[in-house]
């Protein structure tokens, strides 16, 4: 029987495979932040153990990291004691890091790619969540904790059990004016934040194919929040294209090896998958979130929901409170929603491709009064580009505010917070509760809808001014 | 790790679903960087609300934490683990748990006990009407036992095994160094180093 991608890229990992126990798993790659890291770190340190493999391993300071006054030292003592002990860790023990400052720092799952040091059919961990990003390179890559962390360190293995598969097809053409972000807030609405929990999800179809990587990172990256372990797209010319010529991509003849062996990491035609979920990319529409976890979404033409219309008492339940804790009526059209806030950022949303789209809408418009911008790239480089492009004098122009790199408002651990009872429109992929900030409430959207939003001031798509 | 065999103790119902690891544990907690103290994150914000039920006089002491569906989604962040470790939770009994958040758990010696929505509820029904009830989760007999209801939970036997005995990963992983080093040297060559 064929083998499908997830299959193909996992047992080419298996170190040691024993009959009732989990598979020992090789880790080609592991990323490592401030905050899942420093107790890992001490765990090697009390057992007399070393980093197996520093050249496999890469540091970032990315969570709470300040997006503006880089040169100060961190006003935060803990915050400080954390990125301060990243350093010492990362010098102790040999791992290379991107400190502050540094023109390759940035989000960790945003230099990955970058550096061209994710790549198809490698397995990619680190102690955070959406690790699942690296997939959409056809890598096999997911969140790990941190004693799971501590594991990588020393052995540069986990064991695993394998999970299950799924198949999320999305056929035909995605409509003008829908984005990457629309599309997995769309899938995650269906399938539910529940709905990929034990499997990897292989995400192809046309308008998969279609997408840039930037957008199949966005996509992967949200997995996640559909409960999946990992996500993954199929290597194809538009992964080989961005690739090539970055720092850590093969060379030469090595490049022709690896091409020839990525080309063979497709999901064969008579592969079976445990689940499968078929979508029309024609139906699709901007779409945003209005609760509070990031299936509680819909398109944005449609009001906020009545929990009384949802048939599963769980459901009806988690959509009355999240109504109560969003300040939202039953029936307000979404379009009416008011923000004090736009984010633009993040591991989803806060590469290049995403700038562009926000800069586009914003060009020759001004973010509406009483409406705060931020724009923070999600990297150094990503910065570095933005400015090059002249994007952010966009920004500045419209009356956004233009940062540093870093994760910053996705999880309010630096200074960029929402107030209790404040409401924004995020790129970002979490909507829970205080995510942005004690109290703070968040719609989850794409790069143009919160652009679009931060001129009108309501949830709004670039179709609407 | 600390190891978990037999488990009996009073239950505090919570009765939310997709309570996600940002509400176990706020990111505000995640920046110490010691293993401890973490007890006082524990659904901080939701605790600042004094009928919040951890706020409950007739729950203190508690140790098994009975939640709604989808307990753990979210970020990867162990603090959630330890979080309710410390603060003395031994097992959460759930109708489904994120996936991280469950290994993690295995990992520290905190039980994730699946059970169907139907006996999770009865299970939050007995607390509340009688917080005083006891509840046996028992990890030999893969059984939960309480207000009358004795139901089997599933748990793979590596797993049950190193909990049983309290293992840690590490160690056991090493003892197979040479395999490692033995795939290592099958690696390709174009693949990428850090350094
Ligand atoms: S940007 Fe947000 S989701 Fe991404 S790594 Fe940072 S905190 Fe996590």
């Amino acid at each position: 029987m064929g083998r499908t991608l997830a299959d193909k890229v996992y047992d080419a990992h298996v170190v040691r495979r024993a009959e009732g126990e989990p598979d020992l798993l090789y880790i080609d790659l592991h990323l490592v932040h401030e905050v899942t890291s420093p107790q890992a770190f001490d765990g090697l340190r009390l057992a007399g153990r070393t980093v197996r493999r520093p050249d496999l391993t890469i540091a970032t300071e990315d969570h709470n990291v300040p997006t503006q006054n880089l040169l100060a030292p961190i006003a935060d003592p803990v915050s400080r004691t954390q990125v301060e002990t990243l350093r010492k860790n990362a010098a102790e023990f040999g791992v290379r890091l991107h400190p502050m400052g540094d023109d390759g720092q940035g989000i960790v799952h945003v230099i990955g790619p970058q550096l061209g040091l994710t790549q198809p059919g490698m397995t990619v961990v680190c102690g955070d969540s959406h690790t699942s990003t690296h997939g959409a390179f056809g890598a096999l890559a997911f969140g790990i904790g941190t004693s799971e962390v501590e594991h990588v360190l020393a052995t540069q293995t986990l064991p695993q059990v394998k999970p299950k598969t799924m198949a999320i097809t999305v056929n035909g053409e995605l409509p003008e004016g829908v984005t990457a972000k629309d599309l997995i807030l769309a899938v995650i609405a269906r399938i539910g934040t529940g709905g990929g929990q034990g499997y990897i999800i292989e995400y192809r179809g046309e308008a998969i194919r279609s997408l840039s990587m930037e957008g199949r990172m966005t996509v992967c990256n949200m997995s996640i929040e559909a409960g999946a372990r990992a996500g993954m797209i199929a290597p194809d010319e538009t992964t080989f294209a961005y690739l090539k010529g970055r720092p850590h991509a093969p060379q030469g003849a090595e490049w022709d090896a690896a091409v020839a062996y990525w080309k063979s990491l497709r999901t064969d035609d008579d592969a079976v998958f445990d689940k499968e979920v078929v979508i029309d990319a024609a139906t699709l529409t901007p779409f945003v979130t209005w609760g509070t976890n990031p299936g509680q979404g819909l398109p944005l033409g449609e009001s906020v929901p009545d929990p009384a219309s949802f048939a599963d008492p769980v459901e009806r339940q988690a959509a009355e409170r999240a109504l109560e804790y969003m300040g939202l009526t039953a029936g307000t059209p979404l379009r009416d929603i008011e923000v004090d806030t736009v984010f633009v950022g993040s591991c989803t949303n806060g590469r290049i491709e995403d700038l562009r789209a926000v800069a586009e809408v914003l060009r020759g418009r001004k973010v509406a009064d009483g409406v705060r911008m931020l724009v923070v790239p999600g990297s150094m480089k990503v910065k570095a580009q933005a400015q090059a492009e002249g994007l952010d004098e966009v920004f500045k122009a419209a009356g956004a505010d233009w940062r540093e790199a870093g994760c910053s408002m996705c999880l309010a651990m630096n200074p960029d917070k929402l107030a209790a009872g404040e409401r924004s429109a995020s790129t970002s992929n979490r909507n829970f509760e205080g995510r942005q900030g004690p109290g703070g409430r968040t719609h989850l959207v794409s790069p143009a809808v919160a652009a679009a939003t931060a001129v009108t001031g309501r949830l709004a798509a670039p179709a609407d001014l | 790790m600390e190891a978990f065999t037999v488990h009996t103790g009073r239950g505090v119902p919570l009765r939310r679903s997709n309570v996600d690891t940002d509400q176990i544990i706020p990111a505000v907690w995640l920046k110490q960087v010691s293993r401890t103290g973490f007890e006082k994150g524990l659904f901080s914000a939701w605790r600042e609300d004094p009928s919040f039920v951890l706020n409950q006089p007739q729950y203190e002491g508690a140790s098994i934490l009975i939640a709604g569906p989808d307990f753990g989604t979210g970020s990867s962040r162990e603090h959630a683990v330890w979080a309710l470790q410390q603060y003395g939770f031994r097992a959460v009994i759930a109708p489904r748990f994120g996936d991280i958040f469950r290994n993690n758990s295995t990992k520290m010696g905190l039980l994730p006990v699946v059970l169907p929505a139907e006996t999770v509820e009865a299970l939050q029904r007995a607390a509340e009407q009688d917080p005083a009830t006891e509840i046996t989760v028992d990890l030999q007999a893969r059984e939960v036992r309480g207000a009358g209801i004795t139901a089997a939970f599933e748990i793979d036997d590596y797993t049950r095994w190193r909990l049983l005995e309290g293992l840690d990963d590490i160690g056991l992983t090493l003892r197979h160094a040479d395999d490692i080093t033995a795939f290592e040297q099958g690696r390709a060559s174009w693949l990428p180093v850090t350094t």
